[in-house]
């Protein structure tokens, strides 16, 4: 269960302009504009959901995943995810979560990678039956069995990213945050990770959020979607409901005229 | 604790790794050893009697220097922890049910265990084998040798926890670089891998013995080479405690106000 109660962010950017002089200006005088990331947000998930939380690039759908995670502290708003708060219990909370960053790395880059799932295990104290049946269960599903034994520098990205999924499952979180899974990934890279992902949510009921620019994750995946623009909560409802606004259009082009229609492209 | 000695494990296996680096390192610091004693041996036939230490002391204290220097010298730093921080890598790190200050103290120690482990025995068996004075003298006695496994132990803490240091401070600064500079200048000169710290004159010497970086590698390579000993070496041990123990909790405190403002660069 995830509850969050009107979170606000704000970040402090320091703008200048271009040019020799406007730098030596700014050793001295600094202007910061204030960036509102997240503005009032408030949304539930339930157990077991699958939410695709979605706006333009630089809405603030990473700083809700950090905040989610325990890893932002938000300026004003409570949020609990199974009852606790997230960044004031922290390793408690981590515990019952897994995360994928699709633009870094949790594997350690110059060894196998079955020896970075043997420290996560130990990392997560997971106990040995436990780790072999969930290791292999991942390894048969995401088709792993060669690629653990390569080093993680010698992964292509659609390799890379099984490995960082299921290294983010071995503990079996209650909750997935997948932010932007499938950046980069290939056409049949990209299948393999939606097919595992719906599986996963069916056969173990964990809570899955996922943030995409892909209109077709959302599709395949969630039937909930959340938008955010500017920091901003626009639409929380079905994947229908996105479509009604137009719906001979592609869902593409539905989501680009909601972004013209709130103002925030 | 489990999970910080695998943090070690793999560390230490990962930096076995590189044996290339591990042969050109000990080349280099044998050579760098042997020119500095010929640089000292000047300065003794000059004038013994204004020399500070015994001639062989010193030769064991600087072919100690060169075997363990990975164990010691402040730039062995781990460059990844500096990435996580400016780049954003972080966030991971945070996601884990860890304590980050032990992840990354327990990091270190087997980084630089793992590049002196490789290193200093080869350069201990070359200097054992040189002439008298210019060779690695044995221990004067057990208890003497003792004192130094302890000491030794003692100065990687400090010189790890003051690494902390300056892994946390580019929690504030952005770009490592400059603390970088600053610092690893400083601690040179002040630990005495530069010129030892008993050259250094009346005065100076005696406010330096007192810094954090006197109780680096200082303190145990004079302990073993017979300069430092009886209460004044008690009480360099002591001092080195201390600074251990100040040195991590100025850490973790450091750590702890970061962490309430952090910001992870970086979508």
């Amino acid at each position: 269960m995830i509850e969050v109660e009107h979170i606000s962010k704000i970040f402090r950017v320091s703008r200048r302009n271009s040019g020799f002089k406007e730098a030596a200006k700014a050793l001295f005088h600094r202007e910061y504009e204030e960036l509102k990331a997240l503005d009032d947000i408030s949304f539930t998930i339930a157990d077991g959901e699958m939410v695709g939380y979605i706006g333009p690039n630089g809405a603030g759908k990473s700083s809700t995943i950090k905040i989610l995670s325990g890893i932002l502290y938000p300026d004003s708003g409570t949020c609990f995810v199974n009852g606790r708060i997230p960044w004031k219990e922290r390793k408690a909370h981590v515990k019952d979560i897994g995360v994928v960053f699709g633009q870094r790395s949790q594997l350690w880059w110059d060894v196998p990678v079955i020896d970075s799932f043997e420290l996560i295990k130990d990392i997560y104290d997971i106990p040995l039956t436990t780790y072999r049946n969930n290791l292999e269960e991942l390894i048969a599903l995401l088709n792993l069995s060669q690629i653990i034994k390569t080093p993680t520098r010698q992964l292509s990205l659609g390799q890379r990213m099984r490995c960082e999924i299921a290294a983010s499952l071995l503990h079996e979180p209650k909750i997935l945050f997948l932010d932007e899974p499938t950046i980069g990934l290939d056409a049949i890279s990209k299948l393999a990770v939606r097919d595992f992902i719906r599986k996963r949510n069916e056969t173990h009921k964990t809570t899955v959020i996922l943030t995409t620019h892909d209109m077709q994750d959302i599709e395949a995946l969630s039937k909930r979607i959340i938008l955010i623009g500017k920091g901003r909560l626009l639409m929380d409802g079905t994947l229908d409901d996105l479509k009604s606004v137009k719906a001979e259009d592609s869902i593409d082009e539905v989501i680009a005229s909601m972004y013209r229609k709130y103002d925030i492209a | 604790m489990k999970k910080y000695v695998s943090f070690f494990r793999m560390r230490f296996s990962t930096g076995l790794q590189y044996r290339q680096a591990a042969i050109a390192g000990m080349s280099t610091q044998f050579v760098w050893g042997a020119m500095e004693i010929l640089l000292f041996k000047a300065f003794y036939e000059a004038d013994p009697s204004a020399f500070p230490m015994e001639f062989s002391a010193l030769t064991s204290y600087i072919w100690l220097q060169q075997a363990f220097l990975a164990l010691y010298m402040m730039w062995f730093l781990e460059r990844e922890i500096f990435d996580s921080i400016t780049g954003g890598g972080i966030a991971y790190e945070l996601c884990r049910p860890l304590d980050l200050y032990s992840m990354w103290f327990a990091r270190n120690i087997a980084n630089r265990m793992s590049k002196a482990v490789l290193r200093c025995i080869p350069i201990l068996l070359l200097a054992t084998c040189l002439p008298k004075p210019y060779g690695m003298q044995p221990p004067r006695s057990l208890i003497t040798f003792i004192l130094f496994l302890f000491s030794m132990g003692l100065a990687l803490l400090v010189t790890v926890a003051f690494s902390m240091i300056l892994y946390l401070l580019c929690f504030y600064t952005i770009s490592p670089l400059g603390i970088r500079m600053v610092a690893f200048s400083l601690v040179e000169f002040f630990s005495g891998a530069v010129i030892p710290l008993p050259f250094l004159p009346d005065g100076i010497r005696q406010v330096c013995e007192l810094l954090p970086f006197a109780s680096m590698q200082n303190v145990a390579f004079r302990i073993y080479s017979g300069d430092l000993s009886g209460i004044r070496g008690y009480g360099a041990i002591s001092l080195q405690l201390f600074w251990v123990v100040a040195l991590i909790l100025s850490g973790k405190l450091l750590l702890k106000n970061a962490l309430n403002k952090v910001v992870v660069q970086g979508g």
